[in-house]
């Protein structure tokens, strides 16, 4: 297995933990309860989508310096030093494939709040949806180093 | 996905010049040694550009590393 192919799989499975840990740290800091206002609310999902977005980033270049560490020691390889041009046909695939999936949740988000759902509904589709297109990314990215492009 | 229609003998032509490693040929031509697995298991057709180069790489014609259509079984 290659270093992208392997690349691809740690950021599947990292990508998966980080968020799984944060919605279980998260989870029972939600303010439910009686007469709780509405600011309060849209405080707790902002600083949701925000610490997220920060925690993924710090804990993605960790687990990446972590794993190009452990790659050298294993197979005395060096990590490419650059992306070519399959690497850059690759990243444009995965990129469509994980927009495409962004976008038809926001439309859902949306869709939730025309059939007139609770708030916290749009949220979590929208949420899910950026979870769900940032694996998609990943696994469109290993499965066009594995069968090609 | 479909199969690539373009086909080549780069291993062919690694080994016949003096064994050049996978890893040796990519970086005469500038991509990673990823790209290199790609070309030689069909896996992708390269660009006009790359194509050139790793026929120079060579000395040889385009067509003599490339070519269209089945011919695996030559």
């Amino acid at each position: 297995m290659t270093y992208q192919e392997k690349k691809s799989i740690v950021s599947v499975v990292s990508a998966i933990l980080i968020f799984v840990s944060y919605c279980l740290y998260m989870y029972p800091r939600y303010p439910g309860g009686e007469g709780v206002e509405p600011s309060e609310v849209f405080h707790y999902w902002g600083s949701f989508v925000l610490y997220l977005t920060l925690f993924s980033i710090v804990a993605h270049i960790i687990i990446s310096i972590i794993f190009n560490i452990v790659f050298r020691l294993t197979t005395n390889e060096k990590e490419p030093a650059f992306a070519d041009e399959l690497d850059k046909l690759i990243d444009l695939k995965a990129f469509r494939n994980s927009f495409f999936v962004f976008v038809v949740g926001f439309l859902f988000a949306m869709g939730s709040l025309v059939f007139y759902q609770p708030l916290h509904v749009m949220f979590i589709i929208m949420i899910s949806a950026g979870f769900i297109s940032d694996v998609t990314g990943s696994v469109t990215k290993l499965y066009h180093y594995r069968r090609g492009v | 996905m479909g199969k690539n229609l373009v086909g080549n003998h780069i291993r062919k032509l690694r080994f016949n010049h003096d064994e050049m490693t996978q890893q040796q040929l990519a970086d005469k031509v500038g991509v990673t040694r990823q790209t290199i697995v790609a070309l030689e298991k069909g896996n992708y057709s390269p660009s006009l550009e790359l194509a050139f180069r790793i026929a120079h790489a060579f000395n040889l014609p385009l067509e003599e590393v490339f070519f269209y259509g089945d011919q695996t079984k030559e």
